[in-house]
């Protein structure tokens, strides 16, 4: 299973700032091994959603071309100190993650 | 079904129903950036991705800013923000220009998100780094060259 992510959210005045850090190889499929000069199979995530308060925010398609460990910023309008981000994401193996801040 | 149909055909109601449809995964949505297909990340080059994600004849526009630096010693990590000023944008998609699939990352923004985005991407070579942005059912464009010094795609 995937290891975790790490998310904060802090209000900047009436808009909240979204900080994720995914951890996730992000392989593309094109780069080749260096001692078995056989290629790496594709490995990336390819969908990230995230939430406040229930209410959808983002919708994201992710490719290879998004670098290691993604780490991903947004920021969202309206939200209140102590509501709830959560952020999804899906990987090309069907595997999946989740993670929730409290926006402070 | 057959009552959907001529629900969407009726024109009025149509947008809700249509809304509805995509919804229900009846219909695709097409001219929505938000959701691009994934054939689009697969596209080889800029057109072809541009063509995938239902995007013709982007407009240049001076309200998109991309931070990214000018050179980039480390092309597997390059830090990329764009921030749109048209008002009613729904998506940000980016795209390095030279990369084996150009098209990056796509973001569907709804819900209050503000139009911004702040990421890191991968560059195979020193190229443009574009973003095209959805706006009022309109795209636009804006792009920075960015300059590589070790690629981050190969190995």
């Amino acid at each position: 299973m995937a290891e975790p992510m790490r998310i904060r959210a802090t209000m900047a005045g009436d808009v909240a700032d979204v900080k994720v850090l995914m951890n996730h190889p992000m392989e593309t499929g094109l780069r080749k091994d260096a001692k078995t000069g056989q290629l790496v199979p594709a490995h990336y995530i390819t969908d990230v959603t995230a939430t406040v308060n229930g209410a959808q925010v983002l919708d994201a398609g992710l490719s290879g071309g998004i670098s290691k460990n993604p780490y991903l910023g947004f920021r969202v309008k309206g939200p209140k100190k102590g509501d709830k981000v959560v952020v999804n994401w899906t990987d090309n193996k069907g595997d999946k993650n989740s993670a929730e801040a409290i926006i402070g | 079904m057959n009552a959907l149909r001529r629900n969407v055909l009726k024109g009025a109601a149509g947008a809700g129903t249509v809304a509805m449809a995509v919804a229900a995964g009846l219909l695709k949505p097409t001219q929505a950036l938000a959701g691009v297909p994934r054939s689009a990340f697969e596209a080889k080059n800029v057109g072809d991705a541009l063509k995938n994600m239902s995007v013709s004849a982007p407009a240049d526009s001076k309200d998109i800013t991309i931070k990214a630096p000018d050179i980039a010693e480390n092309g597997a990590v390059v830090p990329v923000e764009v921030t749109s000023g048209i008002p009613g944008t729904t998506a940000i998609a980016i795209l390095a220009e030279k990369n084996a699939t150009p098209l990056v990352a796509d973001f569907g923004l709804m819900g209050g998100a503000e139009a911004y985005i702040s990421t890191r991407i991968k560059m195979g070579q020193t190229s443009l780094v574009r973003a095209v942005v959805m706006a009022g059912g309109k795209a636009y464009t804006a792009a920075k060259e960015v300059k590589v010094t070790i690629g981050g795609c190969g190995g």
